[in-house]
Formats: structure tokens, C-alpha cells, sequence
């Protein structure tokens, strides 16, 4: 095709999905989409993926047998969430072998609350209530995706994310009704997590500049879904007598959330691989993947 | 979880009760049958979501999508069939009233 034919089309492309138009894998798409798309599905696989190693940390350590069983399913959702994602990413050309390839060699990304340490039970109740529920705010927000393949998987995921917040919940309420040492383990993870879930919907950039949004890709911006998680969780925090320690913190006249301004180097820092404990994650994924090579090779060889 | 390169994609068709369609659901990537029974039960039927699961190696699927209508045929669907205007004709032959 010539530049000009594809400029056309690319602006003919931009006005269907402006009206509202629903992509599919084998419709024709500008380069540019197909690009942002993949790395956007991509990245959501890898978070997945590596999203599982703080709690997997934790099955072990779990205080009861069903704490235990429910942290294990949890587990096996998220991986099957990946598993879904990596699909999705293949059919638009990238192999699930290439993005493993490139998760471990640190080319590719995954979101930054899965780059920290889980010290305590108490983080594993606040990751599955707190970190879930920042994600199915971008999740929800993901079923409008103009591309359908990805908004029909984000309705199974956004089906199984609602268990794993009643789990978190359910795990927060039995400590904050526990002893006073049980309440301080919440309060803790709690004071550490904040940070990382206020950097999670990412910097505020206008929704109106935001090529993400303007190929439907996202249907809110970020700073509007960062209000939509306060608006929600805020007062569910503090109904349980926990502290949030942000002075700047609060909802104003006009229905918007003030807060002091997230580090976004931080941010920055921790999602391009330098957070407290991404490389030690990154080295297990290595680890296992070639652990577990050996399984492929006598699967393949069985089957075929 | 590396794909080979003999694994295939199989398209998964879920049925959420008995008597209900079978929808796509999504697809799994396997060596064989076998592997993609397993994986489509763990995918979708670990919650006992589905009555039933179909599947379907995804090169067995024969896509058509274009559907001309060239002449407009029109009797073929209720809006080729506009009968206000008859039908208010024939109450007022007949004297009647709408009911």
C-alpha cells in the first residue's frame, strides 16, 4: 500500500473505533495500534506472570490450611490469566516464547507493585484486597477495549479478580479484628503499600493526550481511575480504623481526591527492573524456566 | 510454558448451562488433544462455570464474514413490511377501531 493509501485507512481506522467500532484479530489495523496494543497486552501477561511470585512466597507461611488452599487457587488464577494474555498477544504476531525471552532478559516490563518484597502476612491481605482492586479499576475499565479479543478475556479476569478481593478482604478483617499485633501487621504493610499503589494507575497524563485512550486501547485515563480506586477504598480503609498517613489525603468540595504527589521516579526506577526486589523475581523465573525445560521436551516427545 | 513448534491453537467453545448456545470463550495452545483437554478444563471449568466445552483445532474453522445484500432484499426482514398505512385503510373500511 502506498504512505497515502495507509494514512487514509489509518484515519478511516481512528473514526471506527471513535463511533465506537470493535476490533478483531484478523482485521486490518494501523502498525501503530497493532504496536501499542501488544505491548500493552504484553505487559499485563507479564504482570500476571511475575505477579504471583510476593504470594507464592507465602504459601507456605500461610497461617491455616485454608488460608493456604485459598492462596493456591488464587495463585493458579493469575497464572491462567497469563496464560490467557499470552494467547492474546500471539495472535497479534508475538510468541509466548518471545515475551518470555524478553521478560527475563529485562527488555519487557510488569507493573511495579509486583517488584517489592512481601515481609509479612499482613502483606499478602493487603496485596490481594488493595493491589487487586487498583487493578480491576484498570481492569473493568478494559472490557470497553476496542480490540474484542483482549475485552472478551478481561471478562473472565475481572470475574476472577472479584474472589481474590473478598479473599484479601477476608484476610485484612481477620487481622484488624485479631489481637493488637495482628492489627499492627496490616497497619505496616499497609503504611509500605500506599506508596506503590498510589504510583500504580501511572503519571497523570490528560486523558485527551493519551494515545492509549485515543485508540480505545484504555478507556479511562489515569488519573481517573486513580480517583475511582480512592473514591472506593479510602473509606473502606478507614471504616476498619486504619491509618493512611498521607496529610495531604482528601476528598474536596468539588468530589476529587488530593494526595501528596506520588515519587514518579520511583516509579520509573522500579518498573525498568531497579525495584527492591525485581531482579531477585527475575532470577527465579530464569531459574524455574530452566528447571522445567525438560517437561516440554518429554511432553513433545510423547505427543508426537 | 514455552510453546513448541509443534503445539497447536485450539479455539474453546464454552456452554454455561445445558440448552444454553456454546459461545467462544478463548483459545489454549497444545501439543495435542490430550494436552488442550487439560488445559481447557483448568481454564475454563475449574469453577464449574460450564456445562460443557467444545474443541476445536483453529485451522478445522472455515470463517465467512462478508454478506452482501446487493438487491436490498427486503422481504426477507420485518422492515421490508410497512403496514400503518394498510392497515389504518382497512379499519376505515371496516369501520373499526384500533383495539
Amino acid at each position: 500500500m502506498e504512505a497515502e493509501q495507509v494514512e487514509s485507512r489509518a484515519a478511516e481506522f481512528l473514526e471506527y473505533l471513535e463511533a465506537g467500532g470493535l476490533v478483531e484479530a484478523h482485521d486490518w489495523m494501523p502498525d501503530e495500534y497493532r504496536a501499542r496494543l501488544r505491548k500493552f497486552v504484553e505487559m499485563h501477561a507479564n504482570s500476571e506472570l511475575m505477579g504471583v511470585l510476593p504470594e507464592r512466597d507465602w504459601i507456605l507461611r500461610a497461617p491455616t490450611l485454608q488460608r493456604k488452599l485459598a492462596l493456591t487457587a488464587k495463585i493458579q488464577d493469575e497464572v491462567g490469566h497469563a496464560q490467557l494474555l499470552y494467547r492474546v498477544v500471539a495472535d497479534l504476531g508475538k510468541p509466548r516464547s518471545a515475551c518470555l525471552d524478553d521478560l527475563l532478559a529485562g527488555r519487557s516490563k510488569f507493573h511495579n507493585v509486583f517488584h517489592y518484597p512481601t515481609r509479612t502476612w499482613g502483606d499478602v491481605g493487603v496485596i490481594a484486597w488493595l493491589v487487586d482492586a487498583a487493578a480491576i479499576v484498570s481492569q473493568k475499565a478494559l472490557l470497553k477495549c476496542s480490540y474484542a479479543p483482549y475485552a472478551r478475556i478481561m471478562k473472565k479476569i475481572c470475574w476472577e479478580e472479584s474472589f481474590h478481593i473478598l479473599h484479601g478482604r477476608d484476610v485484612v478483617l481477620a487481622l484488624v479484628t485479631g489481637t493488637p499485633a495482628q492489627f499492627e501487621l496490616v497497619q505496616e504493610a499497609l503504611d509500605r503499600w500506599w506508596g506503590p499503589l498510589l504510583q500504580f494507575h501511572g503519571t497523570p497524563i490528560p486523558a485527551s493526550e493519551d494515545p492509549m485512550v485515543r485508540w480505545r486501547i484504555k478507556s479511562q485515563g489515569n488519573e481517573a481511575a486513580r480517583q475511582e480506586f480512592l473514591d472506593g477504598y479510602v473509606p473502606q480503609i478507614l471504616e476498619l480504623g486504619l491509618e493512611l498517613h498521607d496529610p495531604k489525603l482528601r476528598r474536596n468540595d468539588e468530589g476529587v481526591w488530593e494526595y501528596t504527589e506520588p515519587d514518579w521516579e520511583e516509579l520509573k526506577a522500579v518498573v525498568s527492573g531497579h525495584g527492591p526486589a525485581s531482579q531477585e523475581r527475575l532470577d527465579f523465573r530464569r531459574r524455574s524456566r530452566a528447571e522445567i525445560e525438560w517437561i516440554g521436551r518429554t511432553v513433545l516427545a510423547e505427543a508426537a | 510454558m514455552s510453546e513448541n513448534a509443534t503445539d497447536t491453537v485450539f479455539e474453546v467453545f464454552r456452554q454455561e448451562r445445558k440448552g444454553q448456545p456454546f459461545q467462544h470463550a478463548g483459545s489454549v495452545l497444545a501439543p495435542d488433544l490430550r494436552f488442550a483437554e487439560i488445559y481447557a478444563r483448568e481454564q475454563y471449568g475449574r469453577r464449574q462455570e460450564s456445562s460443557a466445552l467444545w474443541l476445536v483445532r483453529r485451522d478445522a474453522i472455515d470463517e465467512l464474514s462478508d454478506f452482501p445484500d446487493e438487491f436490498d432484499l427486503k422481504y426477507r426482514r420485518v422492515d421490508g413490511y410497512s403496514i400503518k398505512a394498510r392497515l389504518k385503510e382497512a379499519r376505515e373500511r371496516a369501520g373499526t377501531q384500533p383495539s
